[in-house]
């Protein structure tokens, strides 16, 4: 039987689970609310949710209980295999789920007047409400399959937001592009999970993990299987964080509306990977060879980013990559083990760049209201003789910066094209064996058609 | 053994025979689908109820029901059991939707009487278990398909109908083979005829050819109600199974795994709807056989219940496609198309079941591949990783295809594009059946987990 704490607890994942199954249906059937109806939706369910995470984080803090699990049952359960719905409170989710509720509330009021009569109203609540279904299900998982669950949902809201204003063409390829990076990037996690159940018998964190509190805990994996699966949630993170090679897709996303791009990619989705590292910290530090991946790959990511946000020209892909930045320093602390300043860390660096971002649309304006105060105009310190002449190297790095460091253009080139030129060599080799067998000698001519994806 | 208490599934062949009559006596395009939506609905009636009956049966400890009419003949070739009682309602409702769906501007190409001729053929192979009458039901289910193929030869089926034709004829030769191999008491050259011709049936790689060229050459419709029951795969659970030795089944895993992965990014590269979706179906139905070729009870089960998600998602799928070309005609890849503000539910719908057939999460896909995953990851971890890899990329070209058919430009139109009454039925049916299956999957997982071990158990007893 539930007492009142699991209720307040299912309430905390269930408020946007409501929001997102409602908007869902409606847009299943055609039957799209008003927007006064959706943003009193979108209200309650978050004052809902709101308020029994205060009165959740009340009870653990005056009750000194450092994790609460609530056990939905099973989903599940066959001889020898089991799948387990279960939800973790602890030290690591409260306050990256406090964090995540109170920017769906900024970002959402804001996006109530931010989207207003935009025709893709509905839509937006609806990926919105997906996104934040897919945030809580992540933070809150108490086994790995729950987590991939969530970190479906979150890739996929994510992608569907970049392509938001999808009457255009950019937007649609940018979404495509972020959709594939994030599938490779989640079959790392399938994988990592199916391995785990494979070798432990279980997903449940409580035994993979250990029972103790966080960002306490010890793993019964061995040393291989622990570097195994750990470089596999590193690949899974380094996917969803953007961090090297994946960067590219960051700047991309900033296509979505700016409400979106606020809180998933400069807020939370970019944070998701940092948050599955430490909540696998155990795995991490059991392997010396993971750490180290780790740190290496955040000190390589927050590298890059910093020198290719210097070359940015626009507001948001400058604040992106600060953001990146940022995680790859929180991604170096996890491999150094420093669990709590990663999550300090990450805690600080979300409200700021949410800030940031929100008010990256009013720059312009900001701008001209201080030239308007001054009486003068602000002059930009690049205009200035000593940055007239520049050095070789300095503009090499600027080059490689201006670039992305050339990631995407390696990705496409080394990965994605040959991969797609054998299946196309494949295509052209079945036409031909067909033609041939049934004595044709034509093609069709949306056969050999080049595609417009293929162009771009 | 023991009988039902009323015929139901020689009544329901008996009733899609005859409805097939019934239609093709109508004038009238309108009387005529009435008449088969009828039948349609009837039969699936029919199929329930011996569901229930079989239910009802099965709790006196009986395995396997007979139909008591095929009993009284001496020769008890209807039957259920736990393995083929959840396939025969898939199958109708299968067809009930394809006839229910239907665009109305393409009724004259798309023949109601022979697809209930096929859905006869697919209930009358699906409830027997006697593998020379499952050989001869095969063949006669090619049958329809051919004929669709040969009337529409004036509309460019030419190079379709070829391909199909000599595939199907190497099918049918392989079947015959086997047959008289298995009589002759060779059986090990009998198992190799027919794991050719279910090879040819399934479309795994290299025969495969004739998939893409049927579904280009006939109405998607027929493509859909010949393909989407994989009948071939209940033929290889009955005919090959249990007889076949473990290497051989490894190598059938092996190769339907690297015809999952193949498909996967041949449907990356298309440059038409149809071809893509018959490489999408090609793959799912692969991963099914991977399931089916493993040794292990999870995978098996994952591989059974991945059969009936993929095959509803993939339905589902490939009417949204239909119902798309009956707007706006032949779907290319080559560039994007526009138009989510036109058909804003078809477009949630074209993604919701292809999600689903990928096994995305809260639908009934992720069931069936999860368990697919991990059982074959304890049997054969190299094939677990491929049937991850074949599912991310078919993920990719689903969302490929959701945003070159609704997104990208302004699609300007003077026509109301949005959907029919019956389109939504179909599509919300397919839906509900889909989403509720993912978030209460345990009642079916147990009905196809014991499928799995009565397979395991025929394999003993053939050994024994």
């Amino acid at each position: 039987m539930f007492d009142l704490t699991d209720w307040i607890c299912l309430l905390v994942a269930g408020a946007p689970t409501g929001l997102f199954l409602w908007l869902g249906l409606c847009s299943l059937l055609d039957r799209v609310p008003s927007e006064r109806a959706m943003a009193t939706a979108v209200r309650v369910a978050l004052g809902c949710g709101s308020v029994a995470l205060l009165t959740l984080a009340v009870v653990m803090w005056s009750g000194s209980m450092p994790r609460l699990t609530l056990a939905l049952g099973h989903w599940l359960s066959l001889p020898h295999y089991d799948f387990t719905v279960k939800l973790l409170f602890d030290w690591l989710a409260m306050p990256f789920i406090l964090l995540a509720y109170m920017l769906c509330i900024t970002v959402g009021a804001f996006a109530l007047r931010y989207m207003h009569r935009e025709p893709g109203y509905n839509r937006f609540f609806v990926m919105y409400a997906m996104f934040m279904v897919g945030v809580m299900i992540t933070a809150l998982a108490g086994t790995i399959e729950v987590l991939f669950a969530g970190w479906e949902l979150v890739g996929l809201s994510s992608a569907l937001l970049v392509s938001f204003f999808h009457e255009r063409a950019a937007p649609v390829y940018n979404g495509l592009r972020i959709w594939s990076v994030y599938r490779a990037s989640d079959a790392a996690l399938l994988v990592a999970a199916v391995l785990l159940h494979h070798w432990s018998g279980t997903g449940d964190f409580d035994v993979l993990l250990g029972r103790q509190p966080w960002p306490h805990g010890h793993t019964p994996l061995t040393d291989v299987h622990a570097t195994i699966v750990g470089l596999l949630f590193l690949v899974a993170a380094a996917g969803k964080s953007g961090l090297v090679p994946f960067s590219g897709w960051l700047p991309r996303a900033m296509e979505g509306p700016t409400p979106s791009s606020a809180v998933f990619y400069g807020a939370l989705s970019i944070h998701l990977g940092a948050f599955l590292l430490l909540r696998a910290g155990p795995i991490v530090q059991r392997s010396p060879w993971v750490a180290a991946a780790v740190m290496l790959l955040g000190l390589l990511t927050a590298v890059h980013a910093m020198l290719t946000g210097r070359a940015q020209t626009d507001i948001k892909s400058a604040l992106a990559y600060a953001s990146l930045t940022q995680v790859g320093i929180i991604v170096v602390e996890i491999g150094l083990g420093l669990r709590w300043v990663a999550l300090v860390h990450l805690i600080g660096h979300v409200c700021v760049r949410t800030l940031q971002f929100l008010r990256a649309p009013s720059l312009l304006h900001d701008r001209h209201q201080l030239e308007n105060a001054l009486g003068t105009h602000l002059h930009d310190h690049l205009d200035s003789p000593r940055h007239a002449r520049v050095s070789p190297v300095n503009a090499w790095l600027y080059r490689l910066a201006l670039e992305r460091g050339y990631l995407d253009a390696c990705l496409t080139l080394y990965v994605v094209e040959p991969l797609l030129n054998v299946f196309r060599c494949c295509d052209r080799l079945e036409r031909y064996w067909t033609t041939f067998l049934s004595g044709r000698r034509q093609h069709r001519a949306r056969d050999i058609a080049p595609t417009e994806i293929d162009t771009v | 053994m023991n009988a039902f208490h009323f015929p139901w599934l020689l009544a329901s062949i008996t009733v899609a025979m005859g409805g097939a009559a019934w239609v093709r006596q109508q004038q009238d395009t309108a009387r005529a689908y009435i008449a088969a939506v009828i039948s349609a609905i009837v039969v699936l009636l029919l199929v329930c109820a011996a569901e229930v009956d079989f239910r009802l049966v099965e709790q006196l400890g009986v395995a396997v029901a007979v139909d008591p009419l095929s009993r009284w003949l001496g020769w008890p070739i209807l039957a259920l059991d736990a393995l083929n009682s959840l396939l025969l309602p898939y199958a109708a409702l299968l067809s009930l939707l394809l006839l229910v769906a239907a665009p109305r501007v393409k009724m004259k190409q798309f023949s109601l009487a022979r697809t209930l001729v096929s859905e006869a053929i697919v209930l009358a192979t699906l409830s027997c278990r006697e593998p020379s009458l499952i050989a001869a039901l095969l063949i006669g289910g090619i049958l329809p398909t051919w004929l669709e193929l040969r009337s529409r030869i004036n509309f460019g089926s030419g190079q379709g109908l070829r391909v199909f034709s000599a595939y199907m004829a190497v099918c049918i030769a392989s079947l015959v083979l086997g047959g008289a191999f298995a009589e002759t008491a060779s059986m090990g050259m009998g198992m190799w005829c027919v794991a050719t011709a279910i090879l040819i049936r399934q479309g795994l790689v290299p025969f495969h050819s004739w998939v893409p060229e049927l579904f280009e050459a006939a109405t998607l419709g027929t493509a859909l109600a010949f393909v989407a029951p994989m009948v071939s795969a209940y033929a290889l659970i009955r005919m090959v199974v249990p007889v076949a030795p473990d290497w051989f089944l490894h190598g059938f895993g092996v190769l339907a795994m690297f015809t999952a992965l193949y498909s996967a990014g041949m449907a990356l590269v298309q440059r038409d709807a149809r071809r893509l979706f018959c490489y999408l179906l090609m793959s799912h139905s692969a991963l099914v056989c991977v399931g089916l070729g493993s040794r292990n009870a999870i995978a098996l089960t994952g591989g059974l219940c991945l059969w009936l998600s993929s095959g509803l998602a993939l339905t589902g799928f490939g009417l949204t496609i239909w119902w798309l070309e009956a707007r706006r005609g032949r779907l290319s890849l080559t560039g994007l198309h526009g138009g989510y503000e036109h058909t804003p539910q078809l477009a949630v719908c074209f993604l919701l079941t292809g999600l689903g057939s990928v096994g995305f999460p809260g639908t009934l896909g992720f069931v069936g591949a999860e368990l697919m995953v991990d059982g074959s990851v304890q049997a054969y971890p190299v094939i677990g990783l491929g049937v991850v890899f074949a599912a991310a990329l078919n993920g990719i070209a689903v969302v490929q295809a959701y945003f070159t058919l609704f997104t990208g430009r302004h699609h300007v139109s003077m026509l109301n594009l949005r959907m029919r009454v019956r389109e939504r039925i179909a599509i919300l049916v397919l839906a509900a059946l889909l989403l509720i299956g993912g978030l209460f999957p345990q009642s079916l997982i147990i009905s196809r987990y014991t499928a799995a071990t009565t397979i395991f158990n025929d394999e003993a007893m053939h050994a024994d």
